[in-house]
């Protein structure tokens, strides 16, 4: 099959949201393939995150339509679902991986108990299956099987984001949402996570919404990006070609801010 | 007749630079040419004339402001200017590769999995695409010590090396080579002089940049001068 016969996951039409009078993104279109990787890169105020937000319908935007399709073929339009329906889909076709750990993860209990809890609201019960599940998702994410009751507030940052991981990817989501996954971390820490994602995204098929103000972590992961500025889109294609031949003068200055690190 | 496998017309590049108050650097204009399946081509020219600017074109790393890059696939000619990004993306696993010197680090994978990564990409087993790895890494003279280490931490002309054996152990018809033998010493590039050989008589079909004249005289069938195509100062 040629990838041109592949539909999409999500289709975005016209999608603006306004605080208010205060705008928080405009006017914005865009596709989004199977396994395809698409980073949203802008800085702070630039509306990435309400455009996040929106996608993931914790807002549902003053205007505007995304088309989803679940793994059955149905499309339906996110804004018309009801919230329980949207909050399923939340739980158990799509993951959202914060920035910061805590507002991810429950941080009282066991780090079993964290992979455990979506296999649970999916009805899983059987308690050594459960068990079992999340000793390899724990492994997946490189955190040794013997801290599997230990609750998160013991482990240092880059566990808990790894947890944070393995929490939203036991259900094989088909859509994962990431909100600035390595902002917090040190740049050793950061690089391990960085290659982890990329390994289970190859891995796995997944497809990924990343918003992230660096442009390192967009070039290293994604396929495609969309540059933000003041709300709307100014910039997109494939990632290298909008990083390296970048056409707007606000694309331009991102790139030519960051350090030259290697090619 | 025979097709060529790469057919480029009219192409235009400039540079606009809004950091320099939108200063316009014209790069290329109404390049033309062939490439055909079988023969190396080499881009002659003096440096920052566009030699590189032309493979990236091709490649998709830029943008091109108008005429057409086409590609045969099969019988059909598909123009990869303006492209989906997905159709690009699926012609570089599929069609064009793209050796560089530099080797893009990904931490923490070791020299042997990158080079078996791609022939696995390509459809061989794992036990087979180890193997293949280890024939090519061997070929290039990587020491055996290092095939298990990531190569962040190799010296510059091996982590050169490591990049040579994940282009070459593509199958991709066309292969575009931004001066793959750069710093390498005699022996290796002998190495490289005979993957290329190898690679035309399969049929695939090499355009590329190569500083050295030695090397250029032994890879290339024909040369194409990109100062044809440069835009006067």
């Amino acid at each position: 099959m040629s990838f041109q016969d592949v539909k999409p996951l999500l289709k975005v039409e016209e999608l603006s949201h306004y605080y208010g009078q205060q705008l928080g993104c405009r006017d914005i279109n865009f596709e989004l393939y199977p396994g395809e990787v698409l980073a949203i890169v802008g800085e702070s105020g630039s509306g990435k995150s309400t455009l996040l937000n929106c996608l993931s319908t914790q807002i549902n935007p003053t205007m505007g339509k995304a088309y989803y399709r679940f793994a059955d073929g149905r499309v339906e339009n996110l804004y018309e679902m009801s919230e329980a329906d949207q909050r399923t889909l939340l739980r158990t076709d799509w993951g959202f991986v914060h920035q910061h750990p805590r507002d991810g993860l429950r941080m009282g209990v066991s780090a079993g108990a964290n992979v455990g809890e979506r296999l649970m609201a999916l009805g899983h019960r059987h308690y050594d299956n459960l068990r079992s599940t999340a000793i390899d998702w724990l492994s997946r994410v490189e955190i040794d099987a013997d801290r599997v009751d230990d609750a998160p507030r013991t482990f240092s940052g880059g566990m808990q984001q790894r947890l944070q991981i393995a929490r939203n990817l036991v259900t094989n989501p088909r859509l994962v949402f990431m909100d600035e996954p390595t902002g917090g971390l040190d740049v050793s820490v950061q690089a391990r996570l960085l290659d982890l994602i990329r390994k289970l995204v190859s891995d796995l098929g997944l497809s990924i919404i990343i918003v992230t103000h660096d442009l390192a972590v967009a070039r290293l992961l994604s396929h495609r990006i969309m540059v933000m500025k003041g709300g709307e889109v100014i910039e997109q294609g494939l990632t290298d070609q909008v990083l390296d031949d970048p056409h707007q003068a606000y694309t331009q200055l991102l790139v030519s801010s960051i350090l030259q690190v290697g090619t | 007749m025979t097709q060529p496998i790469l057919r480029v017309s009219n192409l235009t590049k400039t540079f606009t630079m809004h950091l320099q108050n939108g200063l316009h650097m014209p790069v290329m204009n109404d390049v033309a040419f062939e490439v055909f399946n079988g023969e190396c081509v080499v881009l002659a020219g003096p440096s920052g004339v566009g030699k590189s600017t032309l493979l990236k074109l091709i490649y998709g790393n830029y943008s091109a402001d108008m005429g057409d890059i086409e590609l045969r696939v099969g019988d059909e000619f598909i123009n990869l200017v303006d492209a989906d990004p997905r159709l690009i993306l699926d012609i570089r696993r599929t069609k064009i590769g793209y050796v560089s010197q530099f080797l893009s680090a990904i931490p923490r994978v070791s020299a042997l999995d990158l080079v078996a990564e791609v022939a696995q990409n390509w459809g061989h087993e794992e036990a087979k695409s180890l193997e293949k790895a280890q024939t090519m890494l061997a070929r290039l003279n990587i020491p055996e010590r290092l095939w298990h280490l990531p190569p962040a931490t190799f010296s510059g002309g091996e982590q050169q090396r490591v990049n040579i054996a994940r282009g070459f152990m593509g199958e991709h018809e066309m292969l575009l080579l931004d001066e793959p033998t750069a710093s390498l010493d005699a022996i290796n590039r002998k190495v490289v002089l005979s993957m290329i050989e190898e690679k035309k008589q399969a049929g695939a079909a090499m355009l590329g940049i190569f500083h050295d004249a030695e090397t250029r005289n032994a890879v290339a069938d024909r040369e194409i001068d990109v100062t044809s195509f440069a835009v006067a100062a």
